[in-house]
């Protein structure tokens, strides 16, 4: 069932599109149900096909198109590592292994005590700022080093 | 026009047509796996690339629209090498495993790999694997790897079958066509699925494994389930039929199958066949020569005749059986001086007997329901009872149709439903006589005396003044009555104020029709009242128990209104003699069976709802020693010295009903002398409502073991809705014992409330519900 507040965020949204479009709302709406519970099981998917008048087999496909979108339980803080290009010449491997290292996970993977998930993601559109992270698909964190991540990662193991 | 230019040759195509249909009218091959003519174009395969001048790269034929002065060159150096690249990428990944896929032989991957593969690989990494998919008892998703990811079989569920039950999931490489978590396909057209994939990936389960395409020879036939008469290709090996395929006709089933008509033939080899005639002497069953068997029948009913008179002959046959069968059967019966002889077994109200103008029809080309705009649907499992009809109304809906529905239950018919009534069975009239009222005050229009009286009885709901002014604003509109508004107690009410309803906002006004030859039935004249006396109808026949009785393929407890009736009707004859294909209950109360053959092994013809009169030829030899009906009933007649049965063939039976005839001029749905009283059937307590589950209404299908396993063919449950669950204080999944007269089943029985109060929703035509009386009125329910 989805909560209040994620069918509020949701009916918000289906102001934006025809009423007999409602479908152009699934996207929005997964990211409100990942937002809440930081990932997205198919029972969600079932209860937002529902509430949109769509096949949950549509659902399904659009939330298993998105890499952004956790199908599994990916920590309260999810960390997604930039390999692109850009972000690989300045070292990105190396600010990957270091995180492995330090949380001893690998990619794709959530420490034991399901604070922290790790995932490699795609090329965030700010480069310069290279090599970067971002927490929850919500924050970028720039111009990494080894002790920027240690801060980062205390300040979030705080929270 | 657009005028265009293919290969040198030129062409001129309407505005927006595509360069592949294009190519397609000048008879230009372009090869292609993605695009089908009756699917949206998805461009996925590029398959289709052709080279366009001025363009400067090739372009997919499929999603190319044409423009004035386009050339086109579809096998030209550049064409050539892009579907030769193409061809390439698509066998990267794709096993090369023809020797073992089923689909080898007529696969559209392995026909095109010859003309345009190379002769070996350049890939020599690892291929992908797709893992197999249990997607339900029909389609089997074994080999996932060899899917192309075409995406037809998605665009199938989502524009055609109505419903997105596969989709494509993932992305790129990970890409694959699935259905949700572990779902299974539940489409009652699910098996085009199987046809429309152009490789190996969806195959028929049923069929895998047993045939190669070139072992089968291909024979013409007709569909003997719903009325639609849709074309099949029965392919046969070894005299046994292995697969049905769909002959395409535009006008009747376009290129698709429901899956009843597709995988019902393993129904004709299944282990219940009757291969020899018998005969019951002392309690016990005995198999004996044909002209034992006959001159026992003839014997028998030559003593009733002579003892009792002819009028204690009943005879029943199930609308499957065809023109021919049903013409001598009540030759026969009539030549024995019975009037007895009826086909509609599910029919409770005979009320507008003879004084129809016609056989109740569709009243309408099956094609131009693509036309209609605005439809009144009245009492009809419609994707159940007729599912390429409902395909061909969902298509009208897209198209801007608009349907009004008055039912008493609410399936969801995956169409959108402008307005609808969801009433007990005995509000129809009532619902039915509003949308009148409101459509008189529209159209300003006196009416008729008949129902009148009915009309000023009721009082205008909202609903029904929607649906009145829906229909008033269309162009085209079309009145159609289902199955459940011809097996209702008041049928010929219904059909009268639909009638009127029709006249009012000049529709067209029809029957679905509830079998292959629902229609020709009447022309056969297999009706009580087609004689110059008249006789009992399929309901007196029961209630007033007959000495004997005839059953052409029918199973009284399953194919009839009032099952209990009818079992102890047969139970209380002297004499009863099944003609039928399968052995059955009747070995319980029958005297004799006599083996006949079902559709695959005789000739005969149907006529469809539409009217069409089709045709067809015997596909395999009859198994055993069991023969056509019509050759069995001809042999009959001769040994009752019955003059007129000499017929060399069933062409002469046909020739003999239809010759001179014009079928249209014998076809109406008009009532005269029949007038509409206010709703005077009541039921006390609830009423049950049935349907015919769609795997349950022929004998045939009843036997296809795989359509068995359907989600369809569920076990049958009673439907309550909630607050009548609760007035009985029973818990939704509870056991509960039904009552109907003296009979009662032990059913598990669920709450769904979209059933109007008052109702108890139970299956008919099912064995677990054959102890139950008839398909309409009072049931009692209480815990078992």
């Amino acid at each position: 069932m989805l909560s209040e507040q994620v069918r509020a965020k949701i009916d918000r949204e289906l102001k934006k599109y025809p009423s007999d479009w409602k479908q152009s709302a699934v996207m929005a709406a997964l990211r409100f149900v990942q937002d809440e519970k930081g990932w997205i099981d198919t029972g969600d998917m079932v209860d937002v096909a529902a509430y949109l008048g769509m096949s949950q087999m549509g659902v399904y496909e659009v939330a298993t198109f998105y890499n952004m979108y956790n199908l599994k339980p990916m920590g309260r803080h999810t960390l997604t590592v930039c390999t692109n290009l850009s972000c690989q010449l300045v070292g990105a491997m190396e600010t990957l292994d270091y995180i492995k290292n330090k949380l001893g996970i690998g990619v794709g993977e959530v420490t034991a005590d399901g604070k922290f998930g790790l995932r490699e993601g795609e090329c965030q559109n700010v480069c310069d700022e290279a090599p970067l992270l971002m927490i929850n698909n919500k924050k970028t964190c720039g111009h990494l080093t080894k002790e920027k991540i240690d801060q980062i990662l205390a300040e979030l193991d705080k929270e | 026009m657009i005028n265009i230019e293919i290969d040198g040759k030129h062409i001129d195509v309407e505005n927006g047509c595509s360069v592949i249909d294009a190519a397609h009218q000048l008879g230009i091959y372009i090869p292609h796996f993605c695009y089908h003519k009756k699917l949206s174009i998805a461009a996925n395969c590029r398959m289709c690339l052709v080279q366009i001048e001025k363009a400067p790269k090739p372009l997919p034929a499929c999603a190319t629209p044409v423009a004035e002065g386009m050339k086109v060159f579809t096998a030209s150096e550049q064409a050539v090498k892009a579907q030769k690249g193409v061809m390439e990428f698509l066998l990267i990944n794709h096993p090369l495993d023809c020797p073992i896929c089923d689909q080898g032989g007529e696969c559209e991957l392995q026909d095109l790999a010859v003309g345009y593969g190379g002769s070996a690989s350049r890939y020599h990494e690892e291929k992908r694997v797709v893992l197999h998919k249990d997607i339900g008892p029909l389609v089997a998703a074994e080999e996932m790897s060899r899917c192309i990811n075409c995406t037809r079989c998605v665009r199938f569920g989502i524009e055609i079958g109505g419903a997105m039950e596969l989709g494509q999931a993932f992305r790129g490489e990970h890409a694959e066509i699935m259905a949700f978590v572990s779902d299974t396909i539940d489409s009652e057209l699910s098996g085009n699925m199987i046809d429309l994939c152009p490789v190996g990936a969806l195959t028929s389960k049923p069929f895998r494994y047993s045939a190669r395409t070139w072992e089968l020879s291909r024979r013409k036939s007709i569909s003997p389930h719903d009325s639609l008469g849709s074309n099949l290709a029965v392919q046969v090996k070894n005299n046994r039929v292995m697969r049905v395929l769909p002959i395409e006709n535009e006008e009747i089933n376009e290129c698709w199958l429901s899956d009843k008509d597709r995988f019902s033939y393993e129904g004709l080899n299944s282990a219940e066949r009757l291969t020899k005639p018998m005969i019951k002497q002392g309690g016990k069953w005995l198999e004996v020569e044909w002209q034992v068997a006959l001159e026992y029948v003839a014997n028998g009913l030559r003593q009733i005749t002579h003892e009792s008179g002819a009028e204690n002959i009943g005879v029943l046959a199930t609308p499957h059986s065809t023109l021919e069968e049903l013409y001598l059967l009540q030759k026969l019966a009539r030549g024995l001086g019975s009037h007895n002889v009826d086909f509609r077994l599910r029919q409770s109200d005979f009320s507008a007997d003879s004084k129809q103008t016609g056989a109740p029809w569709l009243g309408m080309a099956v094609a131009d329901i693509s036309l209609v705009d605005r439809f009144l649907l009245v009492g009809s499992f419609l994707r159940k009872d007729h599912p390429l009809l409902a395909s061909r109304v969902r298509q009208a809906t897209k198209k801007g149709a608009q349907i009004n529905l008055i039912h008493a239950t609410d399936d969801d018919l995956l169409m959108p439903i402008v307005n609808k009534e969801i009433v007990p069975p005995t509000e129809m009239t009532t619902v039915l006589a509003q949308v009148l009222k409101a459509l008189s005050t529209i159209k300003q229009a006196t009416l008729d005396t008949s129902v009148q009286q009915i009309v000023q009885s009721v009082t205008l709901s909202a609903i029904a003044q929607a649906m009145a002014d829906s229909l008033a604003s269309g162009e085209r509109v079309a009145i159609l009555l289902g199955n459940f508004a011809q097996q209702h107690p008041q049928a010929s009410q219904l059909q009268l104020l639909a009638q009127h309803i029709a006249t009012l906002c000049g529709a067209k006004f029809g029957f679905f029709g509830e079998a292959a030859n629902s229609v020709g039935g009447y022309l056969a004249q297999a009706v009580p009242f087609a004689g110059a006396e008249h006789g009992m109808n399929a309901s007196t026949m029961l209630t007033a128990q007959r000495k004997a009785y005839i059953l052409l393929n029918v199973e009284v407890e399953l194919d009839m209104q009032d099952p209990q009736q009818a079992l102890a009707a047969m139970g209380a004859a002297d004499m009863v003699v099944a003609l039928s294909a399968y052995k059955h209950h009747a070995t319980e109360y029958a005297d004799v069976l006599l083996p006949i053959t079902p559709f695959t092994e005789t000739s005969g013809t149907f006529i469809s709802s539409e009217g069409r009169v089709q045709s067809f030829k015997g596909t395999v030899q009859p198994l055993g020693d069991a023969r056509p009906a019509w050759k069995v009933l001809r042999v009959l007649g001769n040994m009752l010295n019955i003059s007129g049965f000499d017929y060399n063939n069933s062409e002469a039976v046909r020739d003999e009903v239809l010759g001179g005839i014009d079928v249209s001029a014998k076809l109406g749905n008009a009532l005269y002398d029949v007038s509409a009283q206010n709703a005077t059937w009541n039921v006390t307590g609830l009423q049950r409502v049935s349907d015919v589950p769609i795997y349950a209404t022929d004998a045939i299908v009843r036997r296809a073991a795989s359509l068995q396993k359907t989600r369809d063919a569920a076990t049958p449950r009673a439907l309550i809705h909630s607050v009548e669950l609760e007035k009985l204080n029973l818990q939704s999944g509870e056991m509960v014992k039904l009552t109907q007269g003296q009979g009662s089943v032990r059913l598990s029985i669920i709450a769904d409330d979209s059933l109007p109060r008052g109702v108890v929703r139970v299956a008919a035509g099912h064995t677990i519900t054959a102890e139950l009386g008839a398909m309409f009125g009072t049931i009692r329910v209480e815990r078992a």
